[in-house]
């Protein structure tokens, strides 16, 4: 809707209407068209592949790594019964990782974002500092970790020395080394959305509930909380899901019994073990799991802003 | 005193927490300058060699090319399928939207080691051999998905009357879109590139899956832990760190300039 007024011609739809009224035809369809056709085939196809896959037999008297297609439910009941242990270890480490990077993140985030926010200079600095680990391998930075930790390290003979860690004590091949490994790597995926949110975070409101008498810890949980919500969200789900599935951290801080996660026996059954059906059924069952667990997750805590 | 604590509580996390995320940058860096030979695992003295000599050791440098090919034509392929396919969305019907946006949204809720797995089995049953072609696939399918979500939130904010004032003007619709939308874009389409770039760069776990005997970088070092990385390959990590760093202040100084000369104007 368009009027005439004094200053021209005015339009007086909002930016709103107008995209509601979206243009029809065939140039949106080539638009996408290329990109939805590499999904589709690279995407989707590989993942019902991949379900496929996990049904196969092995025929008799067949050699190692030949498989014939099949509809062997049993597959998943095999590599169930044998790697469930892994299965729950890999979402127990990914939740105490998730967790840690939240206490820790949201500090940093919290920080740069707020406290920082008439320091320029001093926020870019930091800001740079949060996005630089992105481009530097996270596997040099694991394996500098490892070394860090390494027995004859300083920090392991420091705690020996103090008697904190018994003298025949690691800290690496722990579960503990792979805990701090994941939420190291995926820290930054936690702090960048809440850091984005937090951005936006108007400080007058927490000075609004601090002139109604609400305590620091109130005007946190009542506010400041809330209104980062989305970051702490979508934070979470970007560290949970990578780290349920990473096999990089455990492999290299952890390389013990009491240690391995569910990637790791997916590269061992696909590439060791030459079992592809295994292989197969565990990765969709990691898929479905995770699924299942991040939809559980949306619809309890939500937030339509996600998409 | 709550007040207190509260004021000394932030910083101090938040700085340790800074500090945790820097050590091993930091320890990769100094022990970039070790005279340590093949295996680098403790101090043997400073040398300036390995930064003099980064290709010294065996394979780092050719795993770095194909990390750099890789990751340039994965970005490239990823960035304009993801940007056209943003723009698409946005702007224009569909029918099967509910079908596109989980198209879009499900690699993102799956973990790398499902995405490597389902594309093995792919490439398995079409027999076609693992290596470049098949790593670059893979690359442009997990990036696409960062791109479309990073572009997409760019194109939604920006203001659709823009584009109808320039058609005003007797722009084309090509003219308008040249002139006055992809100008706009511009900054979030360069940040999902680099985005992209970092993520084909340093992703180890699908390219694992699917390169066969193809070495990258990430491998190289995964497959050099074993038995100690050479020092080389730290004198790389530090480099391409340096280079980032740069790129990323880079991009902040000219943000920081823009903001100012519209404040000023």
């Amino acid at each position: 809707m368009t009027v005439m007024t004094k200053k021209g011609i005015v339009d007086l739809r909002s930016p709103e209407e107008i995209r509601a009224e979206r243009r029809k035809g065939r140039t949106g369809v080539y638009l996408i068209a290329p990109g939805m056709l590499v999904l589709a085939l690279f995407f989707a196809l590989p993942v019902v592949v991949l379900l496929a896959m996990s049904l196969y037999v092995k025929p008799e008297g067949g050699e190692i790594g030949e498989f014939v297609p099949g509809f062997e439910i049993g597959n998943y009941a095999t590599v169930l019964a044998a790697y469930w242990p892994e299965l729950l270890r890999s979402f127990g480490f990914a939740l105490i990782a998730t967790v840690l990077a939240l206490l820790i993140g949201f500090p940093m985030a919290y920080l740069v974002a707020v406290r920082l926010r008439e320091k320029t200079l001093l926020q870019g600095i930091l800001l740079v500092l949060l996005i630089a680990p992105f481009f530097s391998s996270f596997i040099l930075r694991t394996q500098a970790w490892k070394q860090i930790l390494a027995d004859e390290g300083f920090i392991a003979q420091t705690l020996k020395f103090l008697a904190i860690l018994p003298a025949d004590g690691h800290l690496t091949a722990t579960p503990f080394a792979v805990v701090a490994g994941l939420t190291y790597n995926f820290l930054p995926f936690m702090v960048l959305p809440i850091y984005a949110n937090l951005g936006r975070l108007d400080t007058r409101l927490l000075e609004a509930s601090g002139d109604l008498y609400a305590s620091p810890m109130t005007s946190f949980f009542k506010v400041t909380l809330p209104m980062s919500a989305p970051g702490v969200f979508a934070g979470t789900l970007l560290t949970f899901i990578p780290a349920a599935g990473d096999y990089v951290n455990a492999a290299l801080l952890g390389n013990n019994r009491n240690t391995t996660m569910i990637g790791q026996i997916i590269d061992s059954r696909f590439f060791k073990v030459i079992d592809y059906p295994g292989a197969s059924a565990l990765s969709f069952v990691l898929m479905v799991s995770i699924l299942v667990l991040v939809t559980i997750y949306i619809r309890r805590f939500g937030t339509k802003e996600l998409m | 005193m709550k007040q207190k604590i509260g004021r000394w509580f932030i910083p101090a996390v938040g700085g340790l927490a800074f500090i945790y995320l820097l050590v091993p940058i930091a320890y990769i860096f100094v022990f970039s300058f070790n005279d340590a030979g093949r295996t680098n695992l403790d101090w043997r003295g400073f040398t300036l060699e390995n930064w003099q000599n980064p290709c010294g050791a065996p394979a780092v440098c050719e795993s770095l090319a194909h990390s750099l090919q890789v990751g340039t034509v994965a970005t490239i392929a990823a960035t304009a399928l993801g940007t056209l396919i943003a723009i698409g969305l946005v702007r224009y019907k569909f029918r099967f939207r509910k079908l596109t946006d989980v198209l879009i949204i499900l690699p993102l809720a799956t973990p790398e080691v499902v995405l490597g797995a389902s594309l093995l089995a792919q490439f398995l049953n079409l027999g076609w051999e693992l290596g470049y072609a098949t790593i670059v696939i893979a690359h442009i399918v997990f990036c696409m998905s960062f791109v479309i979500v990073t572009v997409r939130a760019r194109v939604s904010s920006l203001d659709p009357r823009l584009e109808e004032a320039a058609a005003d003007l007797y722009a084309s619709p090509r003219a308008a879109f040249w002139k006055v939308t992809f100008p706009l874009l511009l900054p979030g389409i360069v940040a999902a590139a680099l985005l992209s770039f970092a993520m084909s760069f340093d992703d180890f776990i699908i390219t694992n899956f699917n390169s066969g005997t193809f070495q990258t970088f990430p491998k190289f070092i995964y497959v050099a832990a074993t038995r100690g990385i050479p020092a080389q390959a730290n004198v790389i990590g530090s480099a391409m760190f340096i280079l980032a760093l740069l790129v990323v202040v880079i991009g902040q100084v000219i943000s920081y300039r823009k903001k100012k000369q519209l404040e000023n104007s």
